[in-house]
């Protein structure tokens, strides 16, 4: 993906958590957010998911740039895809449902080609046993897998995760991180933030610290990661390396 | 140590530790709805009995069919006003929520107008005033719309309740796979929503059913209406009223009993 944006910028109330940010990318398939909480990840990767709009600043993807109101942000967001830290599913319907849904009512496949698709995926990650479970009845990991099978049945160009795990336990978290990593060496373009340090520094082309509404550093993961240019990078790596 | 039961408690008290909604048998079923039934009929019967009141059953049979086509229109009423209510309950949770400011303000309006006076009154304003000014001369068409724009405004508040219960983050899951405003309300709220505020509406529709009985005040030959026609040829009050209860309970127990086992799934499935 080509990624670039510049000077973007988003307040809540008095309180900035976008701070003029850029960022110019030129193809890269991954590119890892890390950083302290409240530096604005999240918010950077809901306005490249086309559910925020910033206050300033430009985002062009791919050559395309984003333009911020409801109807160019909705077409823009049924080209990408999104995994969230929790709550993914909808819990009134099976896992297989949860799939089929965007591809029948938003893509427009027949619902036969939907549950084909859909059934495909499940059994890739292993989940075709839960297909007509409610996400109530699997376990955490399984839900995100589910949830993931959903963001990428409909091919987005890339795929966006908000902590996709920090709401999991070890066990759950890497059969998780074995999905992402797949997607990844498939060629599948995602942009993640996270706190696993160790899976960062495995599948990222380029790592971005993100604090204070800005990126500090952004370059290859062993370059910031080994040899972080900045203090509050530093700080930040020492206090999340510690243990 | 657990001391030994004695025969009273075995057969009346609730064996503690049972509160997973299995259901105790028979034995408890029995233990708990004889005493409570009998008292009833107790209390019941010693006031009829102080009464010394002169049955006369027969005069009021002559008239049964009076008293079932009350009925049936009770029935039809009330099945007319439920689905017309519900749509209009679903409107104004929507209107409530919607970003149209007048329409919000409309909704509130409507809201605590209905709730805030008595459905009596409500029902002498609009027939008499409103209903005449928009030449709506049949009292049944007036009478159905009356009741539905009551139970409307109690529905609405029930579903507006259901719609804020489900959470901002399944809007956001919803949003993020491109679904459109229209298809989230659709395929996202409104089914989640549902289960939650049937209970609620369920009962809505008990009171519904009840309140219909004040249509009498205008002359339309519901239940009520035809009892009190009757009582008033015959002058067996007591044998037109009790019938006329029953009539009701007929009507809305077996609705309360299919709640409360609706409300028992719902409380083990979440």
């Amino acid at each position: 993906m080509r990624l670039s944006i510049s000077n973007l910028s988003k307040r809540f109330g008095p309180h900035p958590v976008l701070d003029r940010l850029s960022l110019q990318l030129e193809d890269t398939h991954s590119l890892v957010l890390v950083g302290p909480s409240g530096g604005g990840k999240t918010t950077l990767l809901r306005i490249l998911a086309g559910l925020a709009a910033p206050d300033a600043g430009e985002v062009v993807l791919d050559g395309t740039a984003m333009r911020f109101e409801e109807g160019a942000l909705l077409q823009h967001r049924r080209t990408v895809g999104v995994v969230f830290q929790a709550f993914n599913l909808f819990p009134h319907l099976t896992a297989l449902q949860n799939i089929t849904l965007p591809l029948e009512k938003v893509h427009g496949y027949a619902p036969a080609q939907a549950r084909e698709v859909a059934m495909q995926l499940l059994a890739r990650f292993q989940l075709s046993g839960h297909a007509a479970q409610k996400p109530a009845a699997l376990s955490g990991g399984q839900r995100q897998r589910v949830a993931i099978a959903r963001a990428v049945a409909v091919k987005p160009r890339v795929l966006l995760f908000d902590e996709p795990t920090s709401a999991l336990d070890p066990e759950m978290t890497a059969e998780v991180l074995d999905v992402i990593r797949e997607l990844r060496a498939e060629g599948q373009d995602l942009i993640l933030v996270t706190h696993e340090m160790g899976f960062a520094r495995v599948v990222a082309d380029r790592v971005a610290f993100l604090a204070q509404g800005g990126i500090l550093e952004c370059g290859p993961a062993a370059q910031v990661f080994n040899a972080p240019l900045t203090e509050p990078c530093r700080k930040f790596l020492a206090a999340v390396l510690k243990y | 140590m657990m001391t030994k039961p004695s025969l009273l408690q075995r057969w009346f008290l609730e064996p503690s530790g049972r509160d997973d909604g299995t259901s105790w048998g028979w034995q408890a079923f029995l233990a708990g709805w004889v005493p409570a039934l009998s008292l009833v009929a107790l209390v019941f019967f010693f006031s009829f009995h102080r009464l010394a009141y002169q049955w006369n059953w027969p005069s009021v049979y002559k008239y049964r069919s009076t008293l079932l086509a009350g009925w049936l229109v009770t029935i039809a009423i009330s099945l007319v006003s439920l689905l017309l209510s519900t749509l209009i309950g679903l409107v104004f949770a929507l209107a409530r929520r919607s970003r149209l400011l007048p329409l919000r303000s409309l909704g509130h309006l409507y809201v605590e107008l209905v709730r805030g006076t008595p459905l009596l009154v409500q029902i002498l304003i609009f027939f008499y005033v409103v209903a005449d000014a928009f030449h709506v001369g049949n009292r049944y068409v007036a009478g159905v719309l009356i009741l539905s724009f009551f139970s409307g405004a109690y529905l609405s508040e029930v579903i507006r309740a259901g719609l804020e219960s489900v959470g901002q983050s399944q809007l956001e899951s919803a949003r993020a796979i491109g679904l459109t405003r229209a298809q989230i309300y659709r395929y996202v709220i409104l089914p989640q929503a549902l289960r939650l505020t049937l209970p609620p509406l369920v009962g809505q529709f008990v009171s519904l059913i009840k309140d219909s009985s004040l249509l009498s005040v205008i002359a339309l030959n519901e239940f009520t209406q035809a009892a009190r026609d009757v009582n008033s040829v015959t002058y067996g009050t007591l044998e037109c009223y009790l019938p006329l209860a029953a009539g009701y309970l007929v009507l809305t127990l077996p609705l309360s009993l299919w709640l409360r086992r609706w409300e028992k799934r719902l409380r083990f499935e979440t």
